[in-house]
């Protein structure tokens, strides 16, 4: 009787320690800790540091802790802001229509002409490759090809179109434009090829047999079952605009100032707590925007389906 | 890294230094014996940080021979070395301190006083820099950052700049040179002269300007000022309504189309000029020459209102003490004695002890990068390939003509965060 005794003494607690599970709660909690940790060191951690920042004062040689609305009253009161906020609006909304005519074009064509498998993931290749090398170098390479003694110019004089090179071409809002949709259309691709990928091909069949032209297949069908491709294609291309420094500073010569390339001139000039002021608007801003959008279509809700 | 000493090239320099430190521990600041400073020396390792146009490794590699302590450089630019200076200057020994990184270090417990008794070449440094003045007596422009105005201290503390000449120095004078606007002489169609020149309505659309506040406003104060009708207190300090008034002219100016980029990288104004887009702009002497390496003709334009002048010290940081300082004090001899000078001449720089130079260059060289006679025959960049073609001349001639004629320097406003915001609203007009 007592070996038995000890025996179950010795199996018990082994026993009870595999049946150990931790609660529910705390399985979800320790889920999204590798993710939350991250977000809360590397974004809410040096976001709420811009916050505090952002209200002190400053001058040349450092910055002094404060409340100071200065720095924001500078921000929304030169007309700067304004000029650069209009014009990154205006780059995102032309670079977002292009891009989604673009995206949606080609992922559709991807999706639905091409038949066989292996020529649609060549295709994809063939639109993946070129984003192997970096952004700048095929920002950069754009500079020799519109310049005013560039290839294309040499072109249009060579076949006698014109005699004057077009100077328009580089170092201009045209130029910035160019860059910006052929950095960005496969940011669109991508999120519309996916979702239209799910969109069962018997939908299409059944509009068919209803008699629905391929206008009405398309607009009541297809786009409303790709709606979150093109959501987060949208908010991939927008934010993209909206944060670029590089684009704007390289193509538009320094013609034209985004609000990053404004904040970094305040950076290169030691001043921070301003810089800081100009961060914290522009994270509003694309929240706000970005969440009209979501708002538009829940994403979260399409993806789970 | 500490490499074997090599006795012949070492020995007369780590003479020096044990002299030195012998009479330091005589005078009861230090103690030890003569015998384990050799070992010591060795084990130091200077940091030296600078920009990358003169943290050059090559030179910080003959030090190393030379002294027989390590130097390493560290090159950063711009914002990231003056925040470097600010925030970690314990990771930094030495460093070349911009003149007008100055006016951010100085009574900020970055630098240490440097006893002017302790520099074997301050005889030899031009006077430009050590009293204001040209060697000819006349008084240099004192608008913007002058060298002369940052380069002493009220004492060792290193709390505040002294008006006049003092015992204590906030950096060891070490590179100089005279910016100008580079032109391509083959596509402006004729001869520049004046500053004005950059804003000529003949070259619309074909200039440009750095895309930095004080000196891209300073090059325009130039031009508005030699166009006539505008004065100015001092174009390097300009006081908010000076600001304002120049501003509002720039806006015109860029409403009218005149600018055809505006330019924040060395390559970006290389490749600018290169290609035609541009014909006249602000530029950097090295940048010219990059330009002209590949063929294509390009000047560093002498202009009759004069230069804008700039410089650099060796400074030495806070924290520095005993043997290293020491040791720190040796690179800085060291650094005023010609081998430095001679690299970066190679590139169009000039240093501050001109005739310690002198014995690091040949004869042709000297004759081509300081007397501004024709090159006698290829001359090497700092790294020995061949840049400059036998029978080229120096744009703008000697160093006398160049660096005696410095209209203005480059400079940190008392305004500074006033002229950042109001060229944010520049550039974004």
């Amino acid at each position: 009787m007592s070996s038995t005794a000890e025996a179950t003494a010795r199996i018990a607690p082994r026993s009870r320690g595999r049946r150990w599970r931790p609660s529910p709660r705390a399985t979800s909690w320790l889920q999204v800790s590798p993710l939350a940790i991250i977000l809360v060191t590397f974004f809410a951690l040096p976001t709420v540091i811009f916050l505090v920042v952002s209200f002190y004062d400053y001058d040349r040689v450092g910055i002094y802790p404060d409340f100071l609305l200065d720095n924001y009253k500078e921000l929304l009161t030169t007309p700067a802001t304004l000029r650069v906020y209009l014009s990154s609006l205006k780059f995102a909304f032309i670079v977002w229509g292009i891009t989604l005519f673009l995206g949606f074009n080609i992922a559709y064509f991807l999706v639905f002409h091409v038949r066989s498998r292996a020529v649609r993931t060549m295709l994809f290749l063939a639109c993946a490759i070129p984003f192997w090398t970096s952004g700048i170098i095929r920002t950069i390479a754009w500079i020799p090809f519109l310049g005013r003694n560039g290839v294309f110019n040499q072109m249009l004089q060579g076949v006698k179109l014109i005699d004057q090179p077009l100077e328009f071409l580089l170092f201009s809002p045209f130029a910035v434009c160019v860059t910006y949709i052929h950095l960005f259309t496969l940011l669109m691709i991508g999120p519309i090829a996916n979702s239209l990928a799910k969109i069962d091909p018997a939908l299409l069949e059944a509009a068919r047999d209803a008699g629905a032209s391929r206008w009405r297949t398309m607009v009541d069908v297809v786009i409303p079952l790709s709606k979150t491709g093109i959501a987060l294609g949208s908010i991939l291309v927008f934010t993209q605009v909206m944060g670029d420094f590089f684009v704007v500073k390289a193509m538009s010569g320094g013609q034209s100032a985004s609000i990053v390339s404004q904040l970094a001139t305040e950076i290169q000039a030691m001043q921070y707590p301003p810089a800081a002021a100009s961060a914290m608007i522009l994270v509003l801003f694309v929240a706000v925007m970005v969440g009209g959008m979501m708002r538009v279509v829940d994403v979260r809700k399409e993806l789970v389906r | 890294m500490s490499k074997p000493i090599d006795p012949p090239a070492g020995h007369g320099r780590r003479g020096v230094l044990k002299a030195a430190l012998g009479a330091a521990a005589g005078s009861g600041t230090l103690g030890g014996f003569p015998t384990i400073w050799a070992q010591n020396i060795r084990d130091v390792v200077l940091q030296h940080a600078g920009p990358p146009v003169t943290a050059i490794g090559l030179i910080a590699d003959q030090a190393t021979k030379d002294l027989g302590f390590t130097v390493r450089m560290q090159a950063s630019e711009n914002a990231d070395l003056l925040n470097r200076f600010l925030s970690q200057s314990s990771a930094i020994d030495v460093a070349d301190v911009s003149i007008t990184f100055m006016k951010y270090l100085v009574g900020r417990n970055v630098l240490q006083g440097i006893p002017r008794s302790k520099m074997q070449h301050w005889d030899v440094t031009i006077p430009l820099f050590t009293k204001g003045r040209y060697p000819d007596g006349r008084v240099a422009s004192t608008e913007g950052v002058a060298p002369y105005g940052v380069l002493y201290l009220t004492d060792a503390e290193a709390k505040a700049f002294a008006p006049g000449e003092t015992e204590w120095l906030t950096g060891v004078p070490s590179v100089t040179n005279a910016d100008t606007l580079g032109i391509r002489p083959d596509l402006t169609g004729r001869p520049i002269t004046s500053w004005a020149d950059l804003l000529d309505p003949a070259f619309k659309g074909r200039a440009a300007l750095q895309d930095q506040p004080a000196v891209g406003t300073i090059d325009v104060a130039m031009a508005v000022e030699a166009r006539g009708g505008v004065k100015y207190g001092n174009k390097g300090n300009m006081t908010r309504a000076e600001i304002d008034r120049t501003m509002a002219i720039m806006m015109d100016i860029k409403r009218s189309g005149q600018f055809r980029s505006f330019w924040t990288t060395f390559d970006q104004s290389v490749n600018l000029m290169a290609s035609g887009e541009v014909v006249i702009q602000s530029m950097w002497s090295p940048a010219v020459s990059a330009v002209r390496t590949r063929g294509i003709p390009c000047i560093f334009q002498p202009l009759k209102e004069g230069y804008r002048g700039w410089g650099y010290t060796l400074g030495m940081m806070k924290h520095l003490t005993g043997l290293k300082r020491d040791c720190a004090i040796e690179y800085a001899n060291w650094y005023g004695s010609g081998f430095q000078g001679a690299v970066i001449a190679r590139q169009g720089y000039y240093s501050t002890q001109p005739e310690n130079v002198r014995k690091f260059l040949t004869s042709a060289e000297w004759d081509y990068w300081y007397d501004g006679k024709p090159a006698a025959e290829v001359l090497p960049d700092p790294f020995g390939k061949p840049s400059i073609r036998p029978g080229e001349v120096r744009d703008g001639g000697s160093f006398e003509q160049r660096m005696g004629n410095i209209a203005v320097w480059n400079s940190v406003m008392d305004e500074d965060r006033y002229l950042t915001r109001k060229w944010n609203e520049f550039i974004t007009s």
